[in-house]
């Protein structure tokens, strides 16, 4: 009996699946098949009512507004331009450090190659087909640049820092200068729910860290402020936040200070979402054993250095599914700036339904914002998986 | 630095590395060690012995500051050892330190646990870290591992990578805390061959906190016995084994060789 033997008939294999797990017997196959033409029921219902009597074209006529709110369409290629840079820095990534940044290019290409089918059916205009046709092919062509290694790391970690306030500067502009401002007040749709998002998450995540580290601080003024901080802000709903962002706060401040309405609410929001990830990394922080800090200590590693090479690269990868589960609620929870009288995506919607064209069309404006707030979360959701996998996270 | 080592060598009055002189130290009312002398001369092996709860793992992790002793002296190399940050950094860079449960760095791998000190802290170029890192791995056999991460090693592995890693530092002293009580038997031989290795061959200072009898028969200069936060007994090998003269040491003793 020295040869493996293999497994007995009829215990592996699809056949045998279906048997162990939907018709293990005769009231759980008759469940099987109940649930399943209830399914079929449901799928062809919605899918009747997508195909034959949804009326997209209220999508299609305001696609434009959907995407970029007012902003003026004849600078919408300034957005296009500030797309292209995260398109061919992610391709780059992916082809320098591959691994996690390939998600990350394959969405942004898959999204934005999504966007250029919508604009197809639209009247946009051929010219937007193009660019975002464009900036998702660029993805694939500094992918294979990034390869060959022809990008240094540290230039592309560079690019990386200085991006986002570079894509904020193209479209919001300067007055008196070529590139003319435009005013946030005329942002909306996609384009100011996905920099609200991305603000909120790019400046709560380091805020948040140190605010968690500031709680463990031996220093007792440093931790009893970032305690307080924590506290105060989890104590407070965040609409109440937008308000004392949108309201309050202007009435302390200068006048010659005074922040425009969307940099109020992207502080608002980064201030909230910090307090919640300062949580989520304390919780990675007491996961780790004491055993790794007496090991740096021993080596004669300093406190900062043991912080930023064995404790912190090990809770930062613990806490990665509550961290993307936070950002995901964030991404949501920017349609609460509609309160505070900005369009984002979901106030759009409900804007585009006042206009007596689109009577009787509520059900296709929705399902269309869901849509594309599932399609967001969904890329969130598996880049975190992704990155997970790369990392290792509970298998070392 | 150099009048405290002066200061330091006068106060010793001995040619001691390690030099403790009436250790106390409290956990809360706890009163874990009860004035602890003890020598340590360059070269020598020290094994400490004794039941759990006496004070041996406490007392070896205040040679290099893992704790704090509130009472007494701890001079290392002439440094004497007090809040002052530099002089904790000083002893602790001439002290190799290997755990009972490996404490290596679960996202580096080997080679990565072993290079991580000199990098950071003696600040060696990678190339020249990890010609030293390959080193060490081959000296304590496994060079072929050095480019897994610790999860993949067997505990024996393990611990050969952690006093790999505490060697990079390029050490005076190393401190062993029950290097072996967290292995499976059949990986025991393999940790306790590379320690003697350094004990032998490298003429390396150690204090061993250990219940390998055999280890410390064969390698040991020393053997401390620790009870209730004392030091009961010492003496060559030889003499603790055949003819113990303490009452607690006979007992420990027979237990623990059946």
């Amino acid at each position: 009996m020295d040869e493996a033997l293999a497994p007995p008939k009829g215990t592996i294999g699809p056949v045998a699946w279906l048997r162990g797990n939907l018709f293990s017997g005769p009231v759980n196959g008759l469940v099987t098949l109940m649930l399943s033409a209830a399914l079929v029921w449901v799928a062809l219902q919605v899918g009747g009512w997508a195909v034959s009597e949804a009326r997209w074209n209220v999508v299609t006529d305001n696609l434009r507004v959907f995407l970029i709110g007012r902003y003026p369409g004849d600078l919408a290629w300034r957005i296009w331009l500030s797309l292209a840079i995260p398109s061919v820095l992610a391709g780059l990534s992916a082809g320098a450090y591959g691994r996690t940044t390939r998600m990350l290019a394959v969405t942004l290409s898959a999204v934005q190659a999504l966007i250029a089918v919508l604009i197809a059916t639209s009247p946009i205009g051929i010219l937007g087909v193009l660019a975002y046709s464009a900036n998702a092919a660029a993805v694939w062509v500094a992918f294979v640049i990034g390869l060959r290694g022809l990008i240094p790391r540290r230039v592309l970690t560079a690019a990386w820092l200085v991006s986002l306030p570079t894509c904020f500067i193209l479209i919001a502009g300067f007055t008196g200068t070529p590139l003319a401002s435009v005013g946030t007040n005329d942002w909306g749709g996609l384009l100011l729910t996905v920099l609200l998002a991305t603000v909120g998450i790019v400046l709560s995540f380091p805020l948040g860290v140190l605010l968690a580290l500031g709680r463990r601080s031996t220093l007792p003024v440093v931790r009893i402020l970032s305690t307080g901080y924590i506290e105060l802000i989890r104590g407070v709903p965040l609409v109440t936040i937008l308000f004392m962002a949108d309201l309050i706060l202007p009435l302390f401040l200068p006048a010659e200070w005074r922040l425009d309405r969307v940099a109020r609410a992207m502080g608002g929001i980064t201030l909230f979402s910090a307090a919640y990830v300062a949580e989520n990394v304390r919780g990675g922080l007491q996961s780790i054993p004491t055993g790794q800090v007496e090991a740096a200590q021993a080596l004669g590693l300093t406190g900062v250095q043991t912080n930023i090479s064995i404790v912190l690269p090990q809770a930062l990868r613990a806490v990665i599914p509550a961290n993307v589960g936070l950002f995901i609620s964030l991404l949501k929870d920017t349609t609460l700036v509609s309160i505070i009288g900005l369009l984002e995506l979901l106030s759009v919607g409900r804007a585009v339904l006042a206009q007596p064209d689109s009577l009787g069309a509520r059900m296709e404006v929705y399902v269309f914002v869901a849509a594309v707030f599932f399609v967001l979360c969904y890329a969130m959701s598996q880049a975190s998986y992704r990155v997970e996998r790369a990392l290792g996270v509970g298998t070392r | 630095m150099d009048r405290l080592e002066t200061d330091a060598a006068e106060t010793a009055g001995s040619d001691g590395i390690i030099i403790a002189r009436d250790v106390h130290k409290w956990f809360g009312q706890l009163h874990v060690l009860r004035g602890i002398d003890l020598t340590v001369t360059t070269g020598e092996v020290v094994v400490i012995f004794g039941a759990s709860g006496s004070g041996k793992s406490t007392f070896i992790r205040t040679i290099n500051r893992l704790e704090e002793h509130q009472r007494g002296q701890i001079i290392v190399d002439g440094i004497e050892l007090t809040n002052d940050i530099r002089n904790i950094a000083a002893v602790r860079s001439e002290i190799g330190m290997v755990f009972q449960s490996f404490n290596l760095f679960p996202h580096l791998t080997a080679l990565q646990n072993i290079t991580l000190a000199p990098r950071k802290v003696r600040g060696y170029p990678k190339a020249d870290a990890d010609a030293v890192g390959m080193k060490l791995l081959e000296r304590v056999g496994i060079p072929e591992q050095a480019h897994k991460y610790p999860a993949q090693l067997s505990g024996g592995q393990q611990q050969r990578v952690a006093i790999a890693r505490a060697l990079a530092m390029n050490p005076k002293i190393m401190l062993f805390d029950e290097p072996t009580s967290a292995l499976d038997p059949e990986m025991i031989s393999e940790v306790l061959d590379v320690m003697k290795g350094l004990a032998g061959e490298a003429g390396m200072t150690m204090i061993c906190v250990t219940h390998e009898m055999g280890f410390a028969r064969a390698v040991a200069n020393r053997m401390v016995f620790f009870d209730h936060g004392q030091i009961v007994e010492q003496g060559p090998p030889s003499q603790i084994f055949e003819a113990p003269t303490h009452e607690r040491t006979k007992q420990f003793l027979s237990q623990i060789l059946h």
